[in-house]
C-alpha cells in the first residue's frame, strides 16, 4: 500500500458508493440485520447497513448490542458468508426430459449478473480466494461458481476491532485485508469526524473511487487506521498455535480427544454450513409423478451427517468421534496437501454457532496437551 | 458436467445380484477411450448417479461395459434396464491400473466379489499384450459358487491366455468342487517372483487390507502393490467432498493408488 496515494472520504461522502456499484451492473450485496443477525444480503444504500450496532461473540453464543457511535463497519462477522453468492446452498444442475426411448438432459442458463462485496473482510477474502481454488484450481473447473463468480468486485473493510471468537492474527488472514480487493475501507470514527481511509487497489477500484468526494489522507487519519487495525491485532478472542498443525493432526489420526469432543458434539453440521471454506455437496435427484421428467439439484452437505459416506453396506464414519476428526483434520491439515493453504481461516464462525460451543483453537489445544502429556 | 445419453445394447446376468450392461452412445459418435481401472457416473432417470467401473475391453470404446452389484436405490434402478433402454453416462473418471508400471513382471491379481469388474478390464489389456508380461495371476474370492463372475472369460483366459486362475468361495455348494476359504491362502500358495510383481487388488477393504499384507510379506515392494478405493462419490470431479480418503480423492487422484499412499488410511478405522 502507497500510504501516499490514500484518500479520505467522509461519512456523508461515502453515501454514493453503493449507488455507483449499482450503476456498472453489481448487485451489490453487504452486511445488513435480519432476524436478531448481521447476514449479507442485498442492500440498496448505506442505511441498510447494521449501523450503530456491533454483535458480541462466544461459544455457542451471539448477540447484537448497540454501540455508542453510528459506525457501519462496527462489528465482525455473521453467520453468513459470500460462499453462499458463488457456490449456492441449493441449485440446479440439470433437467432430464424422456421422449419415448431417448433422454434428452439440458443444463440451466448461468448467467449471472456480476455482485460487488460490500465490506468484506480480511478473513472472508482469504475464505473466497481458498474457495477459487477448490472450485476453479483444477482441470475440472466449476461452471456455476466460475459465473457467479465471475468479474465480482470487491470493497473490503479492515477489521478495527475483533471479535470473541477471531483468530485471523493466528491464521495470517487478518485483520487487514491484503489481497483480492478492488477497494479498501478502514472505518475511522475518532477525532470528531466520521471518516474512512480509501485504498484502490484495482483501475475499476479507482474509477469509482474517483467519483467520491475526497481530501488526501493526513498523518493523522494515516496513525488513526494504523492503530485501529493494530487494536483489531491485539484483541483476537481466540488464539491457535499453528506451528506444525498438520503433523500435528495426522499424528493424532487415533486419540482420546476425539471421544471427549463426540461427546458434547451433537454432529448438528452447524459448523460446516456457517465456514466460508466448507464446500461439500450433496445431490438431489426427482422426477414428476408421469416419470417423464427429471431433476437433479445441488446442495450443500456436511461431513457430520451419516449418510455422508454411506455406500452400499454402510457408511464408513459412523461414530460423531470419527467426524470432528475427519472435519479438523480436513480444515487444518489434508487441505494443505490438497490446496496448499490452511482450510480454516480463523473466521471463529463454527466456535459461535455450534449449539454446545466446541470451540476448534481449544480442541487443537487438547491434542497438544495430549502430546504434551506423552512426552517423555 | 451434463450426463452423455447412452443406450443399452446388451444386459446379462451375471448371477443373481450382479448385471452387466453393455453401452453404446447413439448414432455415429465417437467410444468412449479409457483405461482399465477407469470409472464412470451413471445416471438411472429420476434415481440418481453411482459411479460404477468400466469392465469390458479397452480396444472396445464403442462398447462400454458396466458390470454392477444390486446394492440399493440407484443400483436398483439400473439392474431394471433392458436393451434399447437410456442411462446418462459421466466419464471416465480417475486413474487406471499401472500397465506400462508392470512390463516384463509378474502380475498377481487379487479380486473379491465385484471386485473383479475393474479387473477384468485389466485383464483384457494385458491378455491383449500377454507376451509384454511375464506371469499372471488371478485370486479371485466369491461368497458362494453362485457368485463367481466371468467364468467363460476366466476359463478362456486360464486354457488360452496364459492367466493361472484360482477362485475360491466363502461358502461352497454340494456341486462345487473348487477351494472354500480366504484369497490370502490361495495367494500364500500362488508362486512368483516377489522382487519383481506387481500387486493389482480390488475388492471389499478388509480382504486389500490382508491381500496387500500377505503380499508385502512375500517381499513386493509397497510401491508395487495397488489398491483400487472406494467411497461414496456425488461429483467424481473434486469438489463435493465426499470420496475423501485422508488427504486423497478417490475420483481425482484415484481410485487405483500405490500401497504406500494409502497404508495409514486404511489402517485407522472409520478414517
Ligand atoms: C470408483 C468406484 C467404482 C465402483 N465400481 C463399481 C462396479 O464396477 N460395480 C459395482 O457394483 N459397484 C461399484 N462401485 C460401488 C457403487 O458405486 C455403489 O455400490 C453404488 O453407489 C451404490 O448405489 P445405490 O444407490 O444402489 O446404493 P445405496 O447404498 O442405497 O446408495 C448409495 C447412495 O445413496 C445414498 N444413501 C442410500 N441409503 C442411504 C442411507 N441409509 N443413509 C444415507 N444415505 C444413503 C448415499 O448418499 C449414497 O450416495 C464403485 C464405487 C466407486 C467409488
Ligand atoms: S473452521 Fe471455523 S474458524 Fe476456521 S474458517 Fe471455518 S468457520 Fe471459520
Ligand atoms: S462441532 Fe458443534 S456445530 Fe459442529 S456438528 Fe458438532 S455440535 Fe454441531
Amino acid at each position: 500500500m502507497d500510504e501516499k496515494t490514500l484518500r479520505v472520504v467522509t461519512r456523508a461522502a461515502l453515501e454514493p458508493l453503493p449507488g455507483l456499484l449499482r450503476d456498472r451492473g453489481f448487485t451489490v450485496v453487504g452486511p445488513t440485520i435480519r432476524e436478531a443477525a448481521i447476514v449479507y444480503d442485498e442492500i440498496e444504500s448505506l442505511a441498510d447497513l447494521p449501523i450503530g450496532w456491533t454483535d458480541e461473540q462466544g461459544p455457542g453464543g451471539y448477540r447484537l448490542r448497540r454501540r455508542s457511535d453510528e459506525a457501519l463497519f462496527g462489528y465482525n462477522v455473521g453467520p453468513h458468508s459470500w460462499k453462499g453468492r458463488f457456490h449456492p446452498s441449493d441449485v440446479l444442475l440439470f433437467q432430464a426430459q424422456r421422449n419415448g426411448r431417448d433422454v434428452e438432459f439440458t443444463a440451466p442458463p448461468t448467467e449471472s449478473p456480476p455482485v460487488a462485496l460490500f465490506g468484506a473482510r480480511a478473513c472472508d477474502l482469504a475464505a473466497v480466494a481458498i474457495q477459487d481454488r477448490v472450485f476453479l484450481g483444477s482441470a475440472s473447473i466449476d461452471p456455476i461458481y466460475a459465473t457467479r463468480r465471475r468479474g465480482a468486485f470487491v470493497v473490503a473493510v479492515h477489521c478495527t476491532q475483533a471479535g470473541g471468537t477471531c483468530f485471523c492474527e493466528s491464521m495470517r488472514t487478518g485483520p487487514r485485508a491484503t489481497r483480492g480487493f478492488d477497494l479498501a475501507l478502514t472505518e475511522l470514527l475518532g477525532a470528531g469526524e466520521h471518516r474512512f481511509l480509501v485504498e484502490n487497489a484495482s483501475e475499476r477500484g479507482a474509477e469509482i473511487a474517483d467519483r467520491l468526494a475526497s481530501r488526501p489522507a493526513s498523518s493523522e487519519d494515516l496513525a488513526a487506521a494504523r492503530a485501529g487495525v493494530e487494536r483489531a491485532r491485539t484483541s483476537m478472542g481466540r488464539k491457535l498455535d499453528t506451528d506444525g498443525i498438520r503433523d500435528l493432526l495426522y499424528r493424532h489420526a487415533e486419540s482420546e480427544v476425539w471421544d471427549a469432543v463426540a461427546h458434547r458434539c451433537l454432529s448438528c453440521t452447524n459448523c460446516t454450513m456457517v465456514c466460508p471454506t466448507c464446500f461439500c455437496t450433496t445431490v438431489e435427484d426427482v422426477s414428476d409423478l408421469s416419470r417423464e421428467h427429471a431433476e437433479r439439484r445441488r446442495l450443500w452437505d456436511s461431513c457430520f451427517t451419516l449418510g455422508f459416506t454411506h455406500l452400499g453396506s454402510g457408511s464408513v464414519r459412523t461414530s460423531t468421534s470419527s467426524r470432528y476428526r475427519h472435519w479438523i483434520t480436513h480444515k487444518l491439515a489434508s487441505w494443505h496437501d490438497q490446496f496448499g493453504s490452511s482450510g480454516c481461516v480463523g473466521c471463529g464462525r463454527c466456535i459461535t454457532w455450534c449449539p454446545v460451543g466446541i470451540d476448534i483453537t481449544e480442541e487443537v489445544g487438547r491434542l497438544r496437551e495430549a502430546e504434551g502429556s506423552r512426552a517423555p | 458436467m451434463l450426463p452423455v445419453p447412452y443406450r443399452v445394447q446388451r444386459r446379462r446376468q451375471e448371477s443373481h445380484d450382479t448385471f452387466t450392461l453393455e453401452l453404446s452412445r447413439s448414432g455415429s459418435a465417437p467410444g468412449l477411450e479409457f483405461a482399465p481401472g477407469q470409472f464412470n457416473m451413471l445416471y438411472a432417470f429420476g434415481a440418481g448417479e453411482v459411479p460404477i467401473s468400466i469392465s469390458g475391453d479397452p480396444a472396445r470404446p464403442d462398447v462400454i461395459a458396466h458390470t454392477t452389484r444390486v446394492v440399493g436405490g440407484v443400483t436398483r434402478v439400473l439392474s431394471r434396464l433392458r436393451r434399447g433402454g437410456t442411462v446418462g453416462l459421466r466419464g471416465p473418471f480417475g486413474n487406471g491400473w499401472p500397465l506400462e508400471q508392470s512390463r516384463g513382471r509378474d502380475v498377481v491379481i487379487v479380486a473379491g466379489g465385484i471386485g473383479l469388474a475393474p479387473l477384468r478390464a485389466l485383464l483384457y489389456a494385458l491378455t491383449a499384450n500377454r507376451g509384454r508380461f511375464a506371469r499372471i495371476a488371478l485370486v479371485y474370492g466369491a461368497r458362494t459358487p453362485e457368485d463367481v463372475l466371468f467364468g467363460a472369460e476366466l476359463e478362456r483366459w486360464r486354457t488360452s491366455a496364459d492367466v493361472e486362475i484360482a477362485v475360491t468361495v466363502d461358502r461352497a455348494t454340494e456341486s462345487w468342487a473348487g477351494r472354500v476359504g480366504v484369497v490370502t491362502a490361495l495367494l500364500r500358495r500362488l508362486s512368483f517372483d516377489p522382487a519383481n510383481a506387481v500387486g493389482m487388488i480390488c475388492g471389499p477393504e478388509v480382504m486389500m487390507r490382508y491381500a496387500a499384507a500377505e503380499l508385502l510379506s512375500r517381499g513386493v515392494a509397497p510401491d508395487s502393490i495397488f489398491l483400487s478405493i472406494e467411497r461414496n462419490m456425488k461429483c467424481a470431479v473434486g469438489h463435493c467432498g465426499h470420496c475423501l480418503f485422508g488427504p486423497l480423492f478417490i475420483c481425482r487422484d484415484g481410485p487405483v493408488f500405490p500401497y504406500e499412499r494409502v497404508e495409514t488410511t486404511l489402517r485407522v478405522a472409520e478414517l
